[in-house]
């Protein structure tokens, strides 16, 4: 019990981590401070608008930090990892469509809109129990959860690593996107879930909801950071990198590697669930094109731009990665896709170790955690 | 049998006068029509058609014909009609154009009375030619025609003496179409003179359908005989004809019907499954054009390149360019493009790997993720340079259509020269990878790069030749798409999942394996697309692959000895 508790502390005597901490608390007081104390109009005023964009960077920093976890310190390049975002997102769309009730359109007390549009006469059984808010909550972690521990079982019970599980991680994205396109899968089809009114009671479009979200979702990636911090720095941890340096020494050393494996992916597949479900209410909407593999491909991408292997890295990464996107698709639209297949390439070529070595080369320390990462050793 | 199926007094006399005519006739086909014309003119003493022309055994006559067409120029509907079989039992070589030129309402006078064929309907001046000699005669002013109207039962009743007159043509095409027509459509009036017709036949499959033609006729009449003659066919018209003879009154006939109809339809299910089977190779041809060059770079050289699929696309514009370039030559176009396609692949190729690849030895990961930036540069700088939107490739004369093997089943011809091209290219490339100098320092390098160099292979020469082959193979694999699909930005996205899969699939390293794993998953998904839906079999296949890998990681055809160490 007690080792227990020390193994989820033990990241808050790291210096990178209070660091980390404190840098998100500040800015997370200073953006609800500017907000709330500043008069509307005034130069330094941050607008709900701007907070709800804030909020969304979070939590795309939230699933980077999961992807890093597999991807840093276990040399899984998992392509996949918007289906679990997606898959949380569902899980939150469905609680929030139960809760608009007998406002919609059709005003059906029970079905949401899509299903009396296409002439449903009953709530399919899995939509049962989302009505409530623990159930959908838990089912945010279950869902995604659940997918990881069946796919993992499979996969790393069989040895299938590198760029094969890449691929099939892909495809398991790309599967599940085409069938979420179906309306006979009772998730809206192409249009998603969308309209949502009111999260536990608080109406979705005010300001104050707006702020209350950004905050929530500020603590879950501190939490998730926290987490995967202890599990990186655990014995578990220098397992799963040296796993990642040399799978077949490791399990020569009588480590069996598939448990870690599939134990380390679970955890980065709920979290990414979980940073799902708190996209949805600040965008309003989940449809299947979060399942399609350009974004999780994207997700990789922010991830080596900050720096693989240092969770902190991730963080920037998703933050520098979707603020230029906003930037550039609001100035000129068609760059964009320049501008980020061109990261991709220069990041890869020319910046291995991504922001986060270029800090650390800068103060001529090593990144936290790295290790003995290098590039080449492991890619493998 | 030179019947309009019209019904009345009239065509009833005229039938019987017909059968008898048809009874005295000579064999040879003319000799015969005159003579039942004679007879019909004698028995009914029509004062609309004037078949004088064709008692003068002059049927080209110039005052006949003007009568024959005169008589159409009349208020009455009814009139007309007769009118029509007059022209039918004319004999007249023009018949069936003035037919032709009524129905489609092109058939007009002139204020001076003159009947003239309008060529072009379109603005105000239309260019006219005579309808009885065929000479030009220069745009008219639409003001100054009158056009010789019809209406719905006109206009049926054209369509069958059309077919009729078909009957007689020369050209075999001709009458291939018009016994088509008559599959169902054959009543009493016709039924008599068409045994004729069949005997006179020279052409089988003429003959065949004017028989089966004539069985559905005699089948309605009750005739149980008819079956044996329906027997075998697959065209939906002999499977309604032999339906509604089973909930007929007579019960041997119904018996003998159903029994047919059980035959036909075994019959009909081996033609699906073949249909099956050929989409499905079809499917399957398209998966392997386009994993093959993946096969070669990711399979052999072990360099993940995500912009395979934009590499395909470069091929597929670069069709379209070259039609561009030689407007009104599509074919040319196109067979110009197979090399340039694999040019322009190929150099694309080498700049990716020269300028990104290279600096990335090693770290299949990071390679993934770059190449993964250059598609997206690829896609978009089509869209920026040429457009967001479709492009049509016209698919050439000699390309389009399709070869009817029987009734039900009919196989495009697109599809089958993209299979054959398939085929072609991939034997192509086993030939270079097993044959030639290159092959086998490709083989080299991947198996042991350090012991090829030292044996004085230039590693990096052999890079990019492999790199700039597979590259080039995606460009053909662009090619020939254009034929079959939309010609878009997003044209090889769609197809870079798809290709891994088949790669992974067939086992990595084999190109026997992404031959044989392409053409089973286009098969299996044919298979499960009738009763699973499109998208619903793409998913149960991509579950399938997905599970297939847990199985056997190193996919169908796993590399045996030391090839498998890379």
């Amino acid at each position: 019990m007690d080792s227990s508790r020390l193994w989820l502390l033990r990241p808050f005597g790291e210096r990178s981590t209070l660091i980390f901490l404190g840098v998100l608390l500040a800015a997370m007081a200073l953006v609800t401070l500017l907000h709330v104390a500043v008069p509307p109009g005034h130069p330094l005023y941050v607008s709900a608008y701007t907070v709800n964009l804030f909020g969304k960077y979070l939590s795309y920093a939230l699933l980077a930090v999961a992807v890093d976890l597999v991807w840093g310190y276990l040399g899984i390049l998992s392509l996949g990892h918007g289906a679990f975002f997606a898959l949380g997102g569902y899980a939150m769309g469905m609680y929030l469509m139960r809760q608009i009730g007998d406002r919609g359109v059709y005003g059906h007390p029970v079905l949401p809109d899509f299903m009396v549009f296409l002439n449903w006469d009953s709530l399919p059984w899995y939509w049962h129990g989302f009505d409530m808010a623990g159930f959908a909550f838990l089912m945010v972690l279950l869902a995604p959860g659940a997918l990881a521990l069946v796919f993992g079982f499979l996969a790393f019970r069989s040895r299938v690593t590198g760029v094969y599980l890449s691929i099939i991680t892909q495809a398991l994205t790309f599967a599940l996107m085409l069938a979420f396109f179906r309306n006979e899968m009772g998730f809206g089809g192409n249009n998603g879930l969308t309209d949502f009114r009111e999260i536990l009671g608080f109406n979705l479009r005010s300001s104050e909801t707006r702020l209350g979200l950004f905050l929530a979702t500020g603590v879950a990636l501190a939490l998730g950071y926290v987490l995967c911090r202890a599990i990186v720095t655990s014995k578990l941890g220098r397992v799963c990198v040296a796993t990642r340096d040399a799978e077949a020494r490791t399990r020569f050393l009588g480590y069996r590697v598939e448990r870690f494996q599939l134990f380390v992916f679970t955890v980065s597949a709920m979290l990414a669930g979980l940073a799902g479900a708190l996209y949805v209410p600040q965008v309003g909407i989940i449809n299947p094109s979060e399942f399609s593999p350009l974004f999780s491909i994207e997700i990789v991408l922010w991830v080596a731009l900050g720096g693989r292997a240092t969770l902190y890295g991730a963080v920037i990464g998703a933050i520098l990665v979707n603020y230029a996107k906003t930037v550039f698709t609001g100035v000129m639209p068609d760059a964009w896709l320049f501008a980020l297949g061109g990261l991709f390439v220069l990041v890869t070529v020319f910046l291995p170790k991504g922001v986060a070595g270029l800090l650390a080369l800068r103060y001529r320390r090593r990144a936290v955690g790295s290790g003995a990462f290098s590039g080449k050793e492991a890619s493998a | 049998m030179r019947y309009p199926p019209m019904r009345g007094p009239t065509s009833a006399r005229a039938r019987a006068g017909a059968a008898a005519g048809g009874d005295r006739a000579s064999t040879t086909r003319g000799a015969w029509l005159r003579l039942l014309v004679l007879a019909l003119a004698l028995a009914l003493g029509l004062s609309v058609a004037t078949p004088g022309a064709a008692q003068d055994g002059d049927p080209g006559g110039e005052a006949a014909a003007t009568a024959l067409l005169e008589a159409l120029d009349v208020s009455s509907f009814p009139a007309k009609g007769e009118a029509i079989e007059a022209i039918v039992r004319s004999d007249d070589p023009r018949a069936r154009d003035w037919l032709q030129a009524l129905l489609d309402g092109r058939l007009q006078r002139t204020d001076e009375g003159r009947f003239v064929v309008v060529l072009d309907n379109a603005g105000r001046e239309w260019p006219v030619e005579d309808a009885l000699n065929g000479e030009a005669l220069g745009e008219m002013s639409r003001r100054d025609l009158d056009r010789i109207g019809i209406n719905n039962a006109l206009r049926s009743q054209l369509r069958s003496a059309i077919a009729v007159v078909d009957l007689y043509a020369a050209d075999v095409d001709l009458r291939r179409a018009s016994a088509e027509r008559l599959l169902g459509e054959v009543d009493g009036e016709l039924a008599e003179p068409l045994v004729e017709v069949i005997e006179a036949e020279q052409d089988a499959r003429v003959r065949q359908r004017l028989v089966q033609a004539l069985a559905i006729h005699r089948l309605e009449q009750g005739e149980i005989e008819a079956i044996a003659d329906l027997r075998g066919s697959l065209h939906p018209r002999v499977r309604v004809a032999l339906n509604r003879a089973m909930s007929g009154d007579d019960p041997l006939v119904a018996d003998a019907a159903r029994e047919a109809l059980n035959s036909i339809e075994q019959m009909l299910k081996v033609n699906r499954a073949v249909e099956t089977l050929y989409f499905g190779l079809s499917l399957g041809s398209v998966l392997v054009l386009a994993a093959i060059g993946l096969a070669i770079t990711f399979g052999v050289m072990g360099v993940i390149n995500m912009a395979h699929g934009e590499l395909i696309m470069l091929g597929a514009y670069t069709a379209w360019a070259m039609q561009q370039l030689l407007p009104g030559q599509p074919g040319l176009a196109l067979m110009l493009a197979i090399p340039a396609g694999f040019l322009v692949a190929a150099l694309v190729g080498v700049a990716i790997e020269r300028g990104v690849i290279q600096f990335l030895k090693g770290r299949p990961l990071e390679t993934l993720l770059a190449t993964f930036g250059i598609s997206l540069i690829l896609q978009q700088l089509v869209r920026t340079v040429i457009s967001p939107l479709n492009r049509t490739v016209v698919t050439p004369e000699w390309m389009s259509g399709s070869i009817a093997i029987n009734d039900a089943l009919s196989l495009t011809l697109n599809r089958m020269y993209v299979l054959g091209f398939a085929l072609v290219v991939f034997a192509v490339l086993m030939l270079i990878m097993r044959r030639t100098r290159l092959g086998l320092e490709v083989r080299a390098v991947t198996q042991n790069r350090a012991m090829a160099r030292s044996m004085g292979i230039r590693a990096t020469r052999v890079d990019i030749m492999t790199f700039a082959l597979g590259s080039g193979v995606a460009g053909l694999a662009g090619v020939a798409l254009s034929q079959l699909t939309n010609v878009g930005p997003n044209l090889g996205q769609n197809y870079i999942i798809d290709s891994f899969m088949v790669v992974v699939f067939g086992g990595v390293g084999n190109l026997w394996g992404t031959l044989v794993a392409g053409l089973s998953l286009g098969v299996i998904n044919q298979v499960l697309e009738p009763w699973a839906g499109a998208v619903m079999a793409k998913i149960i296949v991509l579950v399938f692959i997905i599970l297939f890998i847990q199985k056997r990681p190193r996919g169908l055809f796993p590399q045996k000895g030391r090839a498998a160490e890379g």
